[in-house]
């Protein structure tokens, strides 16, 4: 080996201190049980089920400015406010606020934590319990059940009807969150009147399994992972974790947007080493994923990309799109960006010829950005105006 | 409209193209409408606000689909020689093609679907038989270039051009009922040969029909 060459992951050794301290589970989320539990897709029953929540704004009298944000893989629900883990504004603090395109003086906005999630939602990390409630004094790890993204819905479902709303004026989510968008159009139209589905498909692709795969398999190859029973052995997966979350940040990111932030700049002067961290595009990619490990469950993310694998809602209904939004009367406004290769704009387009297909009453906006799939997330001026025109045009109709 | 109508649900004016209030007075109220080219969906939103429409719009272009949606419209992005086949038989009582189909690839497969996803179709495109058009081919020997055909031959998007006679021609061989037909000048006007085909296609800027199946 060359002398100057360290082992590829030291880095995350050094920036982690203390890996197990870094996953928060002291702290209390905000949350509604439900001792009923969820029958899941695979059969499981879940007893008891945890929903985590965040609401803003308020409900009004009549219950019908309630809004649902629906987070992607690794989001969760502090869309809007200061995040108590990493301290850093919420993932949609762009979008949703006072006076904001999902203007919180004027709608009641939700936003839960998935189920299979790690942030006080039951998931992996939870205390596993058997099929009549009992707990078993250990967390479910690798044992916790295949959930689909129509269980997460199912989930949500169940706290917006505790939450006293029988009808949510609109489901707003992107990427993963934007399936969930889709399952709750096709499970409940009655109980959707407007849906923005964002970067996103109406099933999972070969490319888009084949890039969570690989993250599936950096996690396994930990030898920290301990076979998901880490939590035994007081560690974390953190590099197999970090190596996950850096290959699927790259498939959020477009390389226009790679050449614009970091183009081929190196760190320190050009010297032909092998270091790791010599290109600044590599250092960012680190601080990607070791921040990350600090607050996702490796399990988690097994479980939730595991989720997003399984969604196809045409294979649900005979491989007919179109059958799942039959004469649906959900209004939708589906949305991609040009840049966004993880969710091409063929996608959203397959969908929206569907919904056309089923008579629905559908929007569609491709939004020219070079900022990839992440542009979702990002300052995009033409999403904030396509987003708060079409809520407008929304509540003009609302029934 | 002339006198500066505001569209009451977004505060603009809405449009006083005299194009746009012919085809919206053949509209029926409270119908299913589906605008193909809607741009910005100015149409659309006369016929929200006079004729109370369940509107949906087609555009190619992305920043008058943008436009659109921000207005709140129902409006997607799309072309209407691909995306009109995706929608199911009769779904809109009207399907209306303003000034557009000069400028699709099969202009005759676009009125055929047309026709299938809808009852009725209005379709409105430039005259290739107006007199000016045929003066100038005739004098300077060159691609003619009016008001409304203002774009040189090489970058122009119009590449079907009929006029009004291969128009009826079309419906006659595809068994489309033409149930209203209007020549109009290029101000929009309603012109006063209208009656007449022969001077209709010589006289009007832009022919105006509504077609429905037999």
């Amino acid at each position: 080996m060359h002398p100057s060459r360290s082992a590829p992951t030291d880095w995350i050794v050094q920036k982690i201190a203390d890996p197990p301290g870094g996953l928060d589970t002291t702290t209390t989320h905000q949350h509604e049980t439900f001792a009923e539990g969820l029958v899941l897709d695979c059969g499981t029953v879940l007893r008891p089920l945890d929903v985590a929540y965040r609401t803003y704004g308020r409900l009004n009298d009549v219950r019908s400015n309630a809004i649902l944000l629906c987070h992607a893989l690794t989001g969760d629900q502090y869309a809007a406010e200061t995040h108590p883990v990493t301290g850093k504004p919420g993932w949609w603090d762009t979008l949703v606020g006072p006076g904001k395109p999902i203007d919180t003086d004027r709608f009641f906005v939700i936003c839960a934590n998935v189920l299979g999630g790690c942030m006080g939602s039951t998931g992996p990390r939870s205390e596993m319990t058997d099929a009549e409630g009992h707990p078993q004094g250990r967390p479910w790890g690798t044992l916790f059940p295949a959930v689909t993204i129509r269980d997460m819905v199912r989930a949500q479902a169940m706290l917006v009807e505790r939450l006293g709303i029988t009808k949510l004026f609109a489901v707003i989510g992107g990427s993963m969150g934007g399936m969930q968008v889709l399952a709750w159009a096709a499970l409940y139209p009655e109980r959707v009147f407007s849906a923005i589905p964002i970067a996103t498909a109406a099933w999972h692709s070969a490319q888009n399994i084949a890039f969570n795969e690989i993250g599936r398999q950096a996690i396994n190859a930990d030898p920290e992972f301990h076979g998901g029973e880490y939590w035994r052995h007081g560690t974390i997966p953190a590099r197999g974790l970090a190596v996950a979350r850096m290959t699927a940040h790259i498939t959020y990111l477009s390389e226009e947007a790679l050449t614009r932030k970091f183009g081929r700049r190196l760190r320190t002067g050009p010297m032909l080493t092998f270091d790791n961290d010599l290109f600044e595009v590599e250092s960012y990619l680190q601080h990607q994923g070791s921040t990350f490990v600090q607050r996702f469950d490796a399990n988690s993310y097994l479980t939730i990309t595991r989720a997003m694998d399984f969604f196809d809602i045409a294979a649900e209904h005979e491989g007919a799109l179109g059958a799942a939004f039959r004469a649906s009367p959900v209004r939708f406004c589906v949305i991609s960006f040009t840049s966004d290769w993880l969710f091409p704009t063929a996608m959203s387009r397959e969908l929206v010829r569907a919904l056309n297909a089923a008579a629905a009453n559908v929007s569609f906006v491709e939004i020219t950005s070079d900022k990839g799939h992440d542009a979702f997330l990002l300052d995009e001026p033409v999403l904030f105006r396509t987003v708060s025109g079409f809520l407008k045009g929304a509540a003009e109709r609302w029934r | 409209m002339a006198d500066g109508t505001i569209a009451p649900r977004t505060g603009r004016p809405l449009s006083d193209r005299l194009d746009l209030r012919l085809i919206a007075e053949m509209v029926e109220p409270r119908s299913r409408v589906l605008d193909i080219g809607c741009g910005d969906g100015a149409l659309l939103e006369i016929l929200l606000h006079e004729k109370e429409v369940d509107g949906r719009g087609i555009e190619i272009d992305m920043g008058e689909v943008a436009r659109a949606v921000a207005q709140g419209l129902s409006v997607i992005h799309g072309d209407a020689d691909t995306d009109l086949a995706f929608y199911p038989d009769g779904a809109f009582d009207t399907v209306i093609l303003s000034r557009t189909l000069q400028a699709t690839e099969r202009p005759r497969e676009v009125l055929a679907q047309m026709l299938r996803i809808g009852r009725r179709a209005i379709v409105s495109f430039p005259n290739f038989g107006y007199w000016t058009v045929r003066l100038a081919l005739l004098t300077t020997g060159r691609m003619p270039r009016t008001s409304a055909l203002d774009r040189a031959w090489y970058d122009t998007p119009n590449i079907h051009f009929c006029t009004i006679s291969d128009f009826f021609d079309l419906c006659a061989m595809d068994g489309y009922v033409v149930e209203r037909w209007l020549g109009v000048d290029d101000e929009g006007q309603r012109t006063p040969w209208r009656r007449n085909r022969r001077l209709a296609n010589l006289f009007a800027e832009q022919g105006l029909f509504l077609l429905s199946r037999r």
